[in-house]
């Protein structure tokens, strides 16, 4: 497939804004149990509008994969059977929930309205943070399942890729609430530090579990069965056009097996050695710029990584478009 | 329910592509508005086609054929891009099958060309929206046409007639009886998509004998029978 830097920004973007907003409400709730010393509301509200702001780039970059920007609107219609609407859905619901969060702190609106037990006073911010929480998995979900349900492109089609997005998308959440708290000197870096770590491995472990599969996968469809014609030696001598088309645009990435794989090897150091290795000396020295290092660096990993995640693809159609001559 | 379809016959396809420059002329200047063409003068040509012509080799040399391969959306009784369009714009009709894309709905997101295993669907590079074969459902729908011209222009233009055009779901149409009397095929029936299309395969001119066919033990007509006879049963003493 053609790596669609619209796309790559997109879901690169959106994973950190959801997880940045769930590091931030972890640790509420955290600061709410009394693990973590207490933030001023405005740590919260300045957290979810950076969140916020990942979010509306994120919407932003979307629209230039759009052919007709101007009718993305239509997109919400057919939540029942396409996962790409059910994103268009969620998306501005959890930008609203992740706006009223950070209203809700930034207003102080911390008046308890009910209590649960005797220690857990409940107010606006836990109720919006909670329902956020369910948004931002939601979105993870529908966001992967884009791909994942193409039954097509064979490396997609794999509980990998949902996996992969939701823990990439909590690393770089919690990397980029590390370098928050570092940036504006509060005691959290360690904690997001560690979370972010923990994320960190848990995306390893599985974007290195998809890849092996990925790497044993025997593709269904051959040039046999494409024209229906059972030989051993079916090639093609012309594609019906010569030069190119939209077939030949869309789903080549049109590089070679040299940058393919360096593309890989640059996301395998960038999004998980470099910046655990940036964390955990962050935390020995306790430097105030090495967590803002590790983010910047996990996401320019990230890009490489969704690059490399269409690269992979190899779609059925490609087939039909072997050669041009 | 009506499944129109093509049936498409590789054993007279010559490769000539008027099915793709009828195709292109008709749908070009129809009511959907041009499809575009970019440098059809210059070096690389490109641009919207709904039908192309490819051409494959099989087998090698010298043991080779050339299969010459008309490709164009398949009209699957199962498509898989109509479910996931975001706005509805690709839908199938209910009437006669025809899988369709309303240009007017469609916002260009590619997304029905990712979830077709054929390619059968090419984004238009100046409106933006997403082009496949209609099969000419402004032709066929047309009552005032005669019945002759009420078919696809890729069907009225082969000259070998390798296109075959009717109801797949009729058991007494042209293209039903082709399919199930000359071996008629779909192609990656491995996605179980059901494509409505169908191809008929190369078939060699050749009788296929075996020896014992031509030379029969007992046989009554045989001239050269050099057999002595000393009074057994033969076929010839049989009582009826």
């Amino acid at each position: 497939m053609h790596p669609a830097f619209s796309v790559i920004f997109l879901t690169t973007l959106l994973g950190a804004g959801q997880g940045l907003f769930l590091a931030i409400y972890t640790g509420q709730l955290y600061a709410l149990a009394r693990f973590l010393p207490r933030q001023d509301d405005q740590f919260y509200a300045v957290g979810s509008l950076v969140a916020l702001v990942l979010l509306v780039v994120g919407l932003g970059a979307s629209f230039f994969h759009l052919g007709r920007p101007e009718r993305a609107w239509r997109a919400a219609a057919m939540w029942r059977t396409s996962w790409l609407s059910r994103e268009v859905i969620i998306l501005p619901i959890l930008m609203a929930l992740v706006l009223a969060y950070g209203i809700a702190h930034w207003m102080e609106w911390t008046q308890p309205w009910f209590p649960i037990g005797e220690a857990l006073d409940v107010d606006a911010t836990l109720i919006l943070g909670l329902l956020g929480t369910i948004a931002a998995f939601a979105l993870f979900v529908s966001t992967a399942m884009i791909y994942a349900s193409v039954k097509f492109l064979e490396e997609w089609h794999s509980p990998f890729t949902v996996a992969n997005f939701t823990l990439l998308g909590l690393a770089s959440g919690f990397m980029l609430a590390a370098a928050y708290s570092a940036y504006i000197g509060n005691p959290l870096v360690p904690f997001f530090g560690t979370w972010a770590v923990f994320w960190t491995l848990a995306a390893l472990i599985s974007r290195a579990a998809h890849l092996m599969r990925n790497a044993r996968l025997q593709h269904k469809s051959s040039a046999q069965t494409a024209i229906g014609i059972r030989h051993t030696a079916v090639v093609q001598q012309a594609q019906g056009a010569t030069g190119g088309s939209f077939n030949t645009r869309e789903f080549f990435h049109g590089r070679n097996e040299a940058t393919v794989r360096f593309a890989r090897n640059l996301f395998l150091t960038l999004v998980f050695p470099v910046p655990i290795m940036l964390i955990v000396a962050a935390y020995l020295i306790a430097s105030p710029t090495l967590p803002i290092l590790a983010f910047a660096i996990q996401y320019l990993g990230l890009l490489a990584e969704r690059w490399y995640f269409f690269a992979e693809a190899k779609h059925p159609q490609n087939l039909y478009y072997q050669r041009v001559a | 329910m009506t499944q129109l379809a093509l049936v498409i016959d590789l054993n007279v396809c010559v490769g000539c592509h008027a099915c793709v420059t009828s195709c292109k002329e008709w749908n070009t200047s129809g009511w959907a508005g041009p499809m575009v063409d970019e440098n059809p003068y210059d070096a690389s040509p490109t641009g919207t086609f709904f039908n192309r012509v490819q051409t494959f080799e099989v087998g090698t040399f010298p043991n080779t054929e050339t299969v010459h391969f008309p490709k164009s959306c398949l009209h699957c009784e199962e498509p898989p891009c109509v479910p996931v369009c975001p706005t509805g714009a690709s839908h199938k009709r209910p009437d006669n099958g025809i899988v369709l894309v309303d240009y007017d709905k469609c916002i260009g997101c590619k997304y029905c060309a990712w979830a077709c295993p054929y390619g059968a669907r090419e984004l238009d590079e100046q409106q933006k929206v997403m082009k496949k074969c209609t099969l000419c459902i402004d032709r066929i729908t047309d009552a005032t046409l005669s019945d002759r011209d009420r078919q696809p222009a890729c069907v009225l233009a082969c000259p070998t007639s390798a296109r075959l055009y009717g109801d797949v779901h009729d058991p007494d149409s042209e293209v039903s009886v082709a399919i199930r009397e000359r071996g008629g095929y779909q192609l990656m029936p491995e996605w179980g998509t059901k494509p409505a299309n169908h191809y008929l395969p190369r078939q060699k001119i050749r009788m296929h004998i075996s020896a014992d066919e031509l030379t029969r033990v007992d046989n009554p007509l045989r001239k050269e029978d050099l057999t002595t006879y000393t009074g057994e049963e033969t076929l010839d003493d049989l009582a009826w």
